[in-house]
């Protein structure tokens, strides 16, 4: 025996597979229309600014930025706190030794232009990082890419303590990888 | 060529002897899969919750990623083979044309899958399920994932060859059967899905190959880590939609097996599985929203138009199946009220609890919460959280895990002519998943709301050398995810145990 089945099967649906695909079908419709518009109107969007950049110009870019605007040192890490001034070009990292590149001090109410990627640091490797920006009230991820700078425009709205911890698995120093940004009101 | 054919008493259906073995074979070493899986499932859910903490970091990463590959490889891919066959041979009492082939496709997975863990439990592939470069395994890592890869496209392309034969000596009437459609569609993913494999894991060993058995350093390339983020992804999001498609048919299977149950419009269903068939595989574009190099235009058209199509059929398997166990059981006369057929379903029958949960689970846990996490501005608060794990612990094991353990019920008498062995076990077991794995899902993504990362050893970050502290509310979270974990272990050892117990111990049918 095997299991028999009519080559008819193209009958009409009845009016409660029709009413269903219809509902649906309008929810897929209103879902894929969302998208697009959804980007024009939303606030906070995936930022569309990105660059090919060698890793180690990119270690440059962060090294000079740190020395720049360098306002003092955080013991603990050996960490650089960085002040750099309201608009301007903001150079941040994940190091291949499992650190960030600086702990930055932004002020409130200002837009940076935040440049991401991942530097050797001292370390053996760029890795890919994730960059996740985390309070109690706050989170947003971005990925960063060794040979990649990631351009986020940000405008900090509150003031505070923000922690800054890797999330994509970057070896086995991963989850030694916190930070922080001090947003000054 | 008769006597490679026996005709099984209960059913009726004629059985191909060598397609027999090979089904027998597939399941079994799927369910050593799930064994090992589980047990590296254990040790990773003790670690992540913090108040146990158990093993140090470098054995959480090296059983974070045996687990995965061994779930979401091996333990599904080996019951997809043993399922394709199935579906190819019993169902249209046919023939595997060639069942020398079916052994070569099953050592090549062996094989493969054996020095994916040597080489990952001896601590030289510790690069996570995803193995994003720069990081890297030794070579043997990736000639394991290829050859296990080979090894499931042979399997693929043999069951096509069946469908051929059986077409050919005209071994069934009509149309396909339902569930061979829906395998069908499942297996020409499969091929879309393995050729993306073979383009980012063939350069990706040659690159490993650099300065490993005595070749120059020089060897191969550096593999740009975008390029593999976006080809991998076309391997990796499109093999969950092959589980998909083969979890939807067994949905069918185990409505018609346990309540009669036939499909009211069949054009329709099949209509939905030729959908994912065209619509699913860019979907795998929403890995991607958060990162640089792709413009946000390609990233919006893929994770909209074509993803919601996909979406739909979703929706109308959700619609088809519930409708024909309806219909089914008010035929049967429970008739009262808009739900006396729910509520008098075969609940006690594993398979029918074990679908029916996962049915719900796939839709409401792992499907909302995909389509959600996958649109741009939500990515941005979920992409790499415990969410996106809660959101596929969702699909994959609420929904075709569970889908799987359902027919187990069926295939261990059928194929391994065996009575189950515990009864009780086989109906507490679903229930103990499913509801173990809800909860789990669930507080995954709550937590992972509050940002706490997926793939983390140690979320405390005691050992960092700047202090960062959760908001205190995860740990409520995590010790939840922690409880639906244990509770899922149990469910998932009472399904294991009875499994093996009724293929080597339950009673024999004759």
């Amino acid at each position: 025996m095997s299991i028999s089945v009519e080559r008819i099967w193209w009958r009409p649906l009845d009016r409660e597979e029709k009413i269903w695909v219809t509902i649906a079908l309008i929810w897929c419709l209103g879902t894929f229309f969302m998208m697009p518009v959804w980007h024009v109107i939303a606030k906070q969007n995936t930022p569309n600014e990105s660059y090919k950049v060698s890793v180690d110009d990119f270690e440059k870019l962060v090294t000079a930025f740190n020395e720049k605007y360098k306002v003092g040192m955080d013991e603990n890490s050996g960490l650089p706190i960085v002040r750099p001034p309201a608009g301007s070009d903001v150079y941040f990292a994940g190091t291949g030794i499992w650190q960030w590149s600086s702990i930055l001090e932004l002020e409130a109410g200002k837009e940076y232009r935040l440049h991401i990627s991942s530097i050797k640091g001292g370390g053996v490797e760029a890795w890919q990082h994730g960059l996740s920006i985390v309070s109690s009230k706050f989170n947003a991820n971005f990925m960063i890419i060794p040979g990649y700078d990631y351009v986020l425009k940000i405008t900090p709205t509150e003031a505070g303590e923000y922690g800054v911890i890797c999330n994509e698995f970057c070896g086995i120093g991963h989850h030694l990888m916190a930070g922080k940004i001090i947003v000054k009101g | 060529m008769a006597e490679q054919f026996r005709t099984c008493p209960t059913t009726g259906l004629k059985i191909h002897k060598p397609a027999e073995t090979l089904i027998r074979v597939n399941a079994v070493a799927a369910v050593v899969c799930l064994l090992v899986g589980g047990l590296a499932a254990l040790l990773i859910l003790l670690t992540r919750w913090p108040a146990v903490h158990l093993l140090n970091e470098e054995w959480f990463y090296r059983l974070l990623t045996a687990h995965a590959l061994d779930m979401l490889i091996a333990w599904i891919i080996f019951f997809e083979v043993a399922g394709l066959y199935f579906g190819a041979t019993v169902l249209l009492n046919n023939r595997l044309p060639a069942p020398k082939v079916g052994w070569v496709a099953f050592i090549l997975m062996i094989v493969g899958g054996a020095l994916i863990n040597y080489t990952v439990l001896v601590g030289e592939a510790t690069v996570a399920f995803t193995s994003y470069v720069p990081l890297k395994a030794s070579p043997t890592y990736y000639l394991g994932v290829i050859l296990f890869a080979v090894g499931a496209l042979t399997a693929v392309l043999h069951f096509f060859a069946a469908l051929i034969v059986a077409k050919k000596e005209k071994t069934y009437e009509g149309s396909l059967p339902m569930v061979t459609f829906g395998l069908m569609c499942a297996g020409v993913i499969a091929v879309l899905t393995l050729l993306h494999g073979a383009a980012i894991y063939i350069p990706t060993f040659l690159w490993s190959l650099n300065g490993q058995w005595g070749i120059p350093n020089d060897f191969f390339p550096g593999i740009d880590p975008m390029i593999y983020r976006l080809v991998w992804w076309g391997l990796g999001h499109p093999s969950q939609q092959i589980n998909v498609c083969a979890m939807v048919s067994m949905w069918y299977l185990i409505a018609t097996l346990t309540t009669g149950a036939k499909p009211l419009n069949e054009k329709l269903c099949r209509t939905a599985f030729l959908l994912y068939v065209l619509f699913i595989n860019v979907a795998s574009e929403h890995h991607l929203l958060v990162d640089p190099a792709l413009s946000i235009w390609h990233k919006i058209v893929n994770t909209s138009y074509v993803m919601h199509l996909a979406v739909l059929a979703s929706m109308i398997h959700a619609f088809a199946v519930p409708a024909m166990v309806e219909v089914a059981l008010r035929k049967k006369g429970f008739t009262k009220g808009l739900f006396e057929w729910l509520k008098k379903a075969p609940w006690g029958n594993p398979a029918f609890a074990s679908m029916f949960i996962s049915l719900m689970g796939f839709g409401f846990v792992g499907g909302i919460t995909g389509v959600t996490f996958g649109t741009e501005q939500i990515s941005i608060i979920r992409h790499n959280t415990w969410s996106i794990t809660g959101h596929f612990h969702g699909t994959v094991v609420l929904g075709t895990t569970l889908a799987f353990m359902g027919i187990t019920y069926y295939i261990v008498p059928l194929i391994f002519r065996r009575q189950i062995f515990s009864e009780t076990m086989a109906k507490l077991s679903p229930y103990f998943f499913g509801g173990g794995v809800f909860i789990f899902a669930n507080a995954m993504m709550f937590a992972g709301g509050y940002g706490v990362p997926r793939r983390h050893w140690d979320i405390t970050f005691a050992g960092a050398s700047i202090p960062f502290q959760f908001d205190p509310t995860v740990f409520f979270f995590i010790a939840l995810t922690g409880l639906g974990g244990l509770l899922a272990i149990v469910g998932g050892a009472l399904y294991v145990l009875n499994t093996v117990a009724s293929v080597f111990i339950g009673k024999k049918i004759q």
